[in-house]
């Protein structure tokens, strides 16, 4: 983790065609929720987290996203990799509950994360540690009610040293946020709260380090504007890509794509 | 038994590392924890699947959890928090929950709890302590502390009849003896039926047991017990309990996989999810006939 040079464009795009491989090898899908969530996970496990600090997958169903940060820093490998989704794996569609050094809780039901986020940042202001804690949502994942009861709790108790990223790309499920139960903009719904609230575009590697970088003096919120399928054109803002699988003709068109940007 | 939980666990409470949660529950009777552990004490609010996520989260980095609540709102309303968060993961939380059973009465339906431990019996690594007495308390946090699995305490109302001198804790008591039927009754049940029960002679009286940890796999059966079962012409188990889940369904699959045939089997639980009429802890085990009368009658069938 936190190594000491900033990402670069190549490396953005390393990670990428790796996550986009291990969906097409595996044949699953989850990839445009992915794809938004991966920018963010990049800058947050090289460039911020440190050792003792702690990191929370909310939104579950981006596990390749954030298996393909661990494999970016090197604590998975290729071969790790190419077990994913595969029978024996320890990496399944969800983040495992045990086997896996940097991931803390399984998830995959939403609206879990930012309530054990706040557990574990609890637990270091209690111990007096400076260990930081992060947790990554979706934007679907506010219309989880556990998800407000984390909120006001995190506020309350001023956990300060919880950051929590919300991957906002617009999409879920069975289509947009919007159209089945909107609070948009989701941050003037979140400026009521005693919080440290930024928005910024989530696929901007100096946005997100800025952002991150910003001395916090109560829960910081960075609400990541986002593209679901973001890096490949004909995934973008398209919700089947939440669930579809990648041909072999798109995946070679997709890594095509990357290569020439 | 809330009195005694809650001086047990202030003497516990200079253990390093224990946090206590609470829903927003506890007042007239947990203010010295909340004095004695400080900052360590956290009122969670009115917000339960939180507060179980918020305790894997502690004990995840290592801290003694408890986790207090009305019995329901303790295991029901955050069943998921408390599956995915805190079994899954191992997590050696400790699930209070208060009024356990019928416990609050003519409060009514949201606030009873009959089928608790049969629902989190469902899940992995999960012990069920039961306490029978008040006097168990002391031993019972102890245990319960100093578990590593996820535990669920459920607190009810000792009954104690006057003058007797409560055995120290096990996770089962002989309480009655005699040449009669067995009974085996889960917690504070068991204490309803010791005075019926010390009234009949001898060759009527039933041997009575009282189990206050579940499920069998951790707290096997005693000897002696089996063998009062071999012998015995009816085994009678009685629970604050739906019959779905209960102890009894744990009881007679064990028995049957280990070749123990018993004669005759009576089953006292509880049946109520449905009301038409509200009452006390005693009218509503009256109409599941958990109570002594409805026991004696069971057992004069024989």
């Amino acid at each position: 983790m936190n190594s000491s040079a900033p990402l670069t464009h190549a490396d953005f795009a390393t990670a990428r065609k790796r996550l986009l491989r291990m969906h097409f090898e595996s044949g699953v899908g989850h990839i445009g929720g992915n794809l938004s969530a991966l920018d963010a996970l990049l800058v947050v496990f090289h460039e911020y987290l440190r050792a003792g600090d702690r990191f929370v997958l909310s939104k579950g169903h981006a596990a390749g996203a954030l298996y393909t940060a661990l494999w970016s820093i090197g604590r998975l490998t290729d071969e790790d990799l190419r077990s994913f989704h595969k029978d024996g794996t320890l990496l399944a569609g969800h983040p495992p509950a045990a086997g896996v050094a940097d991931i803390r809780f399984a998830t995959g039901s939403l609206g879990h994360g930012l309530s054990l986020s706040a557990g574990t940042a609890l637990a270091f202001k209690l111990r007096k540690t400076d260990s930081r804690v992060v947790c990554l949502m979706s934007d679907g994942e506010w219309q989880e009610g556990s998800t407000w009861e984390a909120l006001i709790f995190s506020c309350h108790h001023q956990l300060s040293n919880l950051t929590v990223l919300v991957d906002h790309n617009g999409l879920q499920g069975f289509g947009s946020v919007d159209e089945i139960a909107s609070m948009a903009p989701l941050w003037e719904k979140l400026k009521g709260f005693d919080i440290d609230l930024q928005v910024i575009d989530g696929h901007d590697a100096v946005a997100l380090r800025d952002a991150l970088g910003a001395a916090a003096e109560r829960l910081r919120v960075i609400v990541l504007r986002t593209v679901k399928g973001h890096g490949v054109s004909f995934m973008e803002n398209r919700m089947e890509w939440h669930y579809l699988p990648l041909k072999e003709d798109m995946y070679k068109a997709a890594i095509a794509e990357i290569e020439s940007r | 038994m809330r009195q005694q939980f809650c001086d047990a666990l202030v003497a516990r409470a200079a253990k390093p590392g224990m946090v206590f949660l609470t829903g927003d529950l506890g007042f007239m009777a947990l203010e010295p924890l909340q004095k004695a552990m400080g900052k360590h004490f956290i009122n969670a609010g009115v917000a339960e699947q939180n507060m179980m996520s918020v305790a894997a989260g502690l004990a995840r980095e290592g801290f003694e959890v408890w986790a207090y609540s009305i019995a329901p709102f303790c295991y029901a309303r955050p069943f998921e928090q408390v599956r995915n968060d805190i079994a899954f993961h191992k997590l050696p939380v400790k699930l209070v929950g208060n009024g356990g059973g019928y416990g609050y009465g003519v409060m009514g339906p949201t606030h009873h709890a009959i089928e608790d431990y049969g629902v989190l019996l469902c899940l992995p690594n999960m012990s069920v302590f039961v306490p029978v007495f008040d006097e168990d308390l002391g031993a019972v946090v102890a245990r319960v502390g100093d578990s590593q699995r996820t535990t669920y305490l459920r607190l009810g109302r000792g009954e104690r009849p006057k003058d007797y001198a409560v055995p120290s804790y096990a996770p089962w008591r002989q309480l009655t003896h005699g040449s009669g039927p067995v009974v085996i009754a889960v917690g504070p049940l068991a204490g309803t039926f010791i005075e019926p029960f010390a009234r009949l002679t001898e060759s009527h009286r039933p041997n009575l047991w009282a189990v206050a940890e579940l499920p069998i796999a951790q707290n096997p059966l005693p000897t002696e017990l089996v063998g009062q079962i071999r012998q015995c012409a009816t085994l009678c188990v009685a629970e604050e309990h739906v019959q779905r889940g209960g102890f009894a369904s744990e009881l007679t699959l064990h028995l049957a996989e280990s070749g123990i045939a018993v004669r005759r089997f009576r089953h006292l639980y509880a049946r109520a999810h449905h009301y038409e009429r509200y009452g006390s802890q005693s009218y509503l085990r009256g109409l599941s006939g958990l109570d002594a009368a409805s026991m004696l009658a069971a057992l004069a069938d024989d």
